[in-house]
């Protein structure tokens, strides 16, 4: 359906964002249950004042552009959030605003090489590496997806090719045993438990293939 | 769940409203949630900040004040705080001297300090430098996890490095007394009750009536094993074992012996744990020197303790002995 060079603007984006706070928000029991289970059980609570405080700016007049969008995104998150997730989420925001340019709108091939970006920072930041039972376990194989399908000139199946990759990824974060964050202290015992990070990493995708297809 | 509050989403913010009303002595900035001294910044001394996820008071805003903290910053419950709060703290306390952050190593905290120290020297020119502490004997196999976890030996960083700043160290120096401080300090802790994270609202892990969790951390994150419910004399074994298998502890200038209750659980248990310590100390040849017991970094109204040894020499003993005047930590002034 769409062509290579359709584009992506702030209102797109903005759609995006707030799906994925909707997601967050009707998933905020969910994860922190999970993360009750090898984590601190904040994690649900967190992001949802983080995505909370993003909506918040959106509402009070989004900034023109989608790196300006991006980038309120990612501060935001990284003011009202704390912890981990609030440093990893801003960072890939801010990364992906690093890398969208200053134009009205990018087109699909930036708006991959921008998530690939924003999933580069979360490495750089956490030190993440594959397999470790973390956010990175959904987005890598996501990304990964979404630059191997994006060849064609299917946009939305390429993005549904990366939320399910990221779901698979979630998926198979519970039998991996951790070795970052908080659960890595429970060694063996993390065994048997889907990662809170993978999980909330997985809706940020779906909420991706949901509304910029 | 039971607990004092209110709402569970203005926890915090109540927390450093009744912390502004019950200490005068100290100045409250109730929208970056930083605790800082009244007469900060004290020109010409090394300004100490601190700060973590709340629900382990009084660390670290009870630890604010002459001779400790200069400014702490408080984050959600069991969540760091955010790089802006650092930031804002660091400006209100920088007294021309350099800024010591003292950091306890779990991953946010570790995270959003060094965004904060970035942030500072790209935009301020306060000179930062941060200590990382890391005591927690109960994570094996560090290099496959996120590290040891920063515990106890923070109370005596904070305290430490705070009197070497009060006696005029600069910030190299400041910054090496606590880097010793935590490169001779071990700790381990056990739980005999699960805290409860109050917007969660029920118990972070479920333990029996009949089992304690042995090298417990101090947000309810699991330690190294679960063992049958065991009298104070057996307990005190479990958690001086590993840590004197360790670092040798003995000859030089004795040890600071530190039994740090969790929240809920009451001095009266926290002299037997102390008096167990102690017995065991004698038997393997470490001196005393110092003592410290009570709860002082906390996981909310989780029943057990931890011990931290910490190795002493005259240097250390003389900035322990120093005066300091804190809600949490208060003599000689």
């Amino acid at each position: 359906m769409a062509d290579g060079t359709a584009t992506i603007d702030a209102a797109v984006i903005e759609r995006w964002i707030r799906a994925f706070a909707a997601a967050v928000a009707e998933n905020e029991e969910l994860l922190t249950r999970l993360d009750s289970a090898i984590g601190d059980a904040d994690h649900g609570s967190n992001l949802a004042r983080g995505m909370k405080a993003v909506l918040a700016k959106l509402d009070g007049g989004p900034p023109g552009g989608p790196a300006a969008l991006l980038k309120q995104t990612g501060m935001t998150l990284v003011s009202s959030v704390g912890g981990a997730s609030g440093a990893l989420y801003g960072t890939f925001f801010l990364r992906m605003a690093g890398t969208a340019g200053t134009a009205d709108g990018i087109d699909q091939a930036g708006f991959a090489a921008a998530l690939r970006a924003g999933v580069e920072g979360i490495v750089a930041r956490g030190k993440a590496e594959a397999g470790d039972k973390t956010m990175y376990d959904a987005l890598a194989p996501a990304v990964d997806a979404l630059d191997a399908a994006m060849g064609g000139d299917d946009f939305s199946g390429a993005l549904r090719a990366a939320a399910d990759a990221a779901a698979a990824g979630r998926d198979a974060t519970t039998p991996l045993l951790a070795r970052k964050g908080r659960a890595s202290y429970l060694g063996e015992r993390s065994v048997g438990h889907q990662d809170p990070g993978a999980t909330s990493a997985a809706l940020l995708v779906a909420a991706a293939a949901d509304t910029l297809g | 769940m039971k607990k004092l509050i209110n709402e569970p989403a203005d926890i915090v913010a109540e927390a450093l409203l009744g912390i502004a009303a019950a200490h005068p002595e100290l100045r409250v900035d109730h929208e970056n949630k930083i605790v800082y001294r009244a007469d900060a910044p004290v020109r010409g001394k090394v300004a100490l900040i601190s700060g973590g996820g709340s629900g382990h008071e009084p660390l670290h805003a009870g630890f604010v004040g002459p001779g400790m903290l200069d400014a702490a910053c408080a984050g959600e419950v069991f969540t760091s705080p955010v790089p802006d709060q650092v930031m804002a703290a660091t400006r209100l306390v920088d007294g021309g001297a350099g800024v010591l952050h003292i950091v306890k190593n779990y991953t946010g905290d570790v995270m959003n300090f060094e965004m904060a120290a970035e942030l500072a020297a790209a935009e301020s020119g306060v000179e930062v430098v941060s200590v990382v502490t890391d005591d927690d004997v109960a994570v094996q196999d560090s290099l496959y996890t996120a590290g040891r976890r920063g515990v106890g030996v923070t109370v005596l960083v904070e305290k430490i490095a705070g009197a070497a700043a009060t006696e005029g160290y600069d910030l190299a120096r400041v910054a090496d007394v606590a880097r010793r401080v935590n490169a001779g300090g071990r700790s381990m802790g056990m739980a005999l009750t699960s805290c409860t994270v109050p917007a969660a609202g029920h118990p972070t892990f479920d333990l029996p009536d009949d089992e304690i969790e042995i090298g417990i951390g101090i947000h309810g994150e699991p330690g190294r094993r679960r063992v049958p419910a065991a009298p104070a004399r057996e307990v005190a074994e479990m958690l001086m074992e590993p840590i004197l298998a360790d670092l040798d502890f003995t000859g030089g200038d004795g040890v600071l012996a530190f039994v740090n209750g969790m929240g809920g659980t009451p001095l009266l248990e926290l002299y037997i744990m102390y008096n167990e310590v102690a017995t065991i100390l004698a038997k393997s040849g470490v001196t005393v020197a110092r003592s410290l017991v009570g709860p002082f970094i906390t996981s909310l109204e989780m029943a057990g303790c931890s011990v931290t040894l910490l190795k002493m020499d005259e240097e250390l003993l003389r900035l322990w002995d120093a005066p300091v005047r804190t809600p949490g930590l208060r003599w000689g002034m």
